[in-house]
């Protein structure tokens, strides 16, 4: 049989429709090519022999004439989203054993659709990273490789490892600031970020709450539109969830974009972008062009701004979220002499340090004397970001980008600076700030032979749209390059 | 409203882990300080902004909040609840003397 880990779900799914192997078979296959990838610390929990009973209850659902929307395939969770009986640790030491007793809404509908799970994927403690070093379960590999062993990006890097690598047909990801498409811009796969309210938050470990929004990274534009459709939909138990259908996702993807206005923000040239990254730009309006869209420069003055919001607005409500982490009622414990005493050592041996710091910047901006002077003014400037995007749709149905200032870095390189960390994600953020859905596409290798990704940006709500540029866009690029298997 | 200056020093950090409930040895103080005030100083470009008369952002997609009946749907779980407890005795959380 030839190689099921090399397959796109789309592919996947079909095979397993028209008979030519068992969700048992992939399944296998895929757990055999994770074992050999060990190297890469994609997973922090696998869950191998959970997922060959999955798989059997779905080829017996199969037979019996029962088939979901991911029925049989084989795919990775983000260990952010809670799984019933299985360990979840949001790569941090405060979660100790923490095992939910009950699923995220986003996995329970990948579960109702047939999904099989491989297992938990690693990430940036609390998803606060840009690199999978935060991790406290050691920094995942990036398949891609020049010389030195390069990050994967973050924080969903343990996803875009695993598609990368051909161990996960997809994985679920979240992305708060970009952790989903900087991820799969340095590993040369799909990540969608969809409208704010989307997904489901319910059952995902909080970060950001008015930020974080769950999507699927994956091998190609229509995979992630599979995958995005059984994730998303309206749930009561998240009261940011937004009631309305999922657009036809799966059949936009192949959607002409003839007439098609595609701006390019003018701002999103910034100081000391390689020139690389410049020219895929322009090479990525040509395709455009191509392809029938009419090219319109628009502004978004306040894009500067966007960056020093999200460090006020997303550590203030982390610094909210995780003072439910006191050592009482789950994860790890350490005594100390009195309650006040055994709440500051338990997280302060619980969490690392980019979670600290994050957490007494959010203290701080929200103290007395300072909210209005930080948090009000960022939420005011995010109105400012969301307003420069209401403007820029007045010329245009969506914006073509960068999706990062850079490609994959060396392991260790920016761990130690903060603010060149926080720069990675100054090209998707803005999706964030204004609630927006975005995706990258893989669009070239650069001169090393790393990929590099680029960015749809669309209006809220209208995904449609981002998966028809998407589609075009991954048409256009043609890009087929892969990893070297140096881990096996 | 003009912004603080943005002077963390040792002290500030104190209080800032103290409300953060974070336990900071005394000679992480100072280079804490040093960190903060680095972001601290870059988010202060939010100053250039002019924001007079804007709202806060309080939504990415306009929508009302949903209301929902009043009632009990969910519960009598207690040993699940517990599951997860670093400490548990006859169906309590066992956890430190707060009122001596």
């Amino acid at each position: 049989m030839s190689d099921l880990t090399q397959l796109t779900l789309e592919s996947a799914l079909g095979g397993m429709a028209a008979g030519d192997f068992t969700s048992e078979e992939i399944t296998i296959a895929h757990i055999d090519a994770c074992m050999e990838a060990a190297d890469l610390n994609a997973f922090i929990t696998n869950t191998f022999e959970l997922a060959i009973d999955q798989a059997k209850a779905s080829d017996a659902r199969r037979a019996k004439g029962a088939v979901g929307k991911l029925e049989g395939a084989p795919l990775g969770v983000k260990d952010l989203f809670c799984t019933e009986g299985v360990k979840t640790t949001a790569a941090s030491q405060i979660l100790g054993d923490f095992k939910p007793p009950y699923e995220s809404s986003v996995t329970t509908n990948m579960k109702a659709d047939g999904m099989v799970m491989l297992g938990k994927l690693n990430l940036d403690e609390f998803a606060m990273g840009s690199s999978n070093e935060t991790s406290s379960y050691g920094n995942v590999v990036n398949p891609w490789k020049k010389n030195e062993e390069l990050v994967p990006g973050g924080s969903s890097g343990g996803s875009a490892a695993a598609v990368a690598a051909d161990i996960c047909l997809g994985a679920t990801a979240t992305d708060t600031g970009g952790s989903i498409r900087q991820p799969a811009s340095f590993t040369g796969t799909v990540g969608i970020k969809p409208t704010y309210g989307r997904c489901s938050r319910f059952g995902i470990v909080a970060f950001a709450s008015s930020l974080d929004q769950a999507g699927p990274i994956a091998k190609t534009v229509k995979d992630s539109a599979i995958l995005l459709d059984s994730m998303a939909g309206y749930d009561p138990k998240d009261s940011t969830s937004l009631n309305v259908d999922n657009g036809d996702w799966i059949a936009s993807c192949e959607k002409s974009i003839k007439g098609m206005r595609i701006g390019i923000p003018k701002e999103y040239t910034v100081d000391g972008m390689p020139a690389e990254i410049q020219s895929l730009w322009d090479q990525g309006v040509e395709w455009m062009k191509d392809a029938g869209a009419e090219i319109v420069p628009v502004s978004l003055p306040h894009t500067k701004y966007a960056l020093p919001a999200y460090y006020i607005v997303a550590p203030a409500e982390a610094s909210s979220n995780l003072a439910r982490y006191d050592g009482m009622r789950y994860g790890a414990r350490v005594d100390g002499e009195n309650l006040n005493d055994t709440y500051e050592r338990t997280r302060a041996a619980g969490f690392g340090p980019e979670v600290q710091r994050r957490i007494m910047i959010g203290t701080y901006v929200l103290s007395a004397g300072y909210y209005d002077a930080y948090y009000l003014r960022a939420q005011k400037v995010r109105t400012r970001i969301a307003e420069d995007f209401k403007n820029a749709w007045e010329s245009c149905d969506a914006l073509l980008t960068p999706t990062c200032p850079s490609a994959p870095f060396a392991i260790g390189r920016k761990v130690n600076d903060p603010i060149t960390m926080y720069l990675n994600d100054i090209f998707t953020v803005t999706a964030n700030l204004a609630g927006l859905p975005g995706i990258s596409v893989p669009a070239a290798l650069d001169k090393n032979g790393l990929p590099l990704g680029l960015q749809i940006i669309g209006k809220a709500l209208d995904e449609d749209t981002v998966f028809a540029a998407a589609g075009a866009l991954e048409k256009a690029a043609n890009f087929t390059a892969k990893p070297e298997k140096w881990w096996t | 409203m003009s912004a603080p200056e943005h002077g963390v020093d040792a002290e500030t950090v104190r209080k800032i882990a103290r409300l953060s409930r974070l336990h900071v040895d005394e000679d992480r103080l100072e280079p804490l300080a040093q960190e903060l005030n680095g972001i601290l100083g870059w988010i202060e470009q939010l100053n250039e902004v002019d924001v007079e008369g804007v709202e806060p952002m309080t939504s990415a997609v306009d929508v009302s909040a949903p209301l929902r009946a009043d009632e009990i749907t969910d519960g009598g779980i207690r040993d699940a609840v517990l599951a997860n407890a670093p400490k548990k005795d006859s169906g309590f959380y066992v956890v430190p003397r707060s009122v001596e």
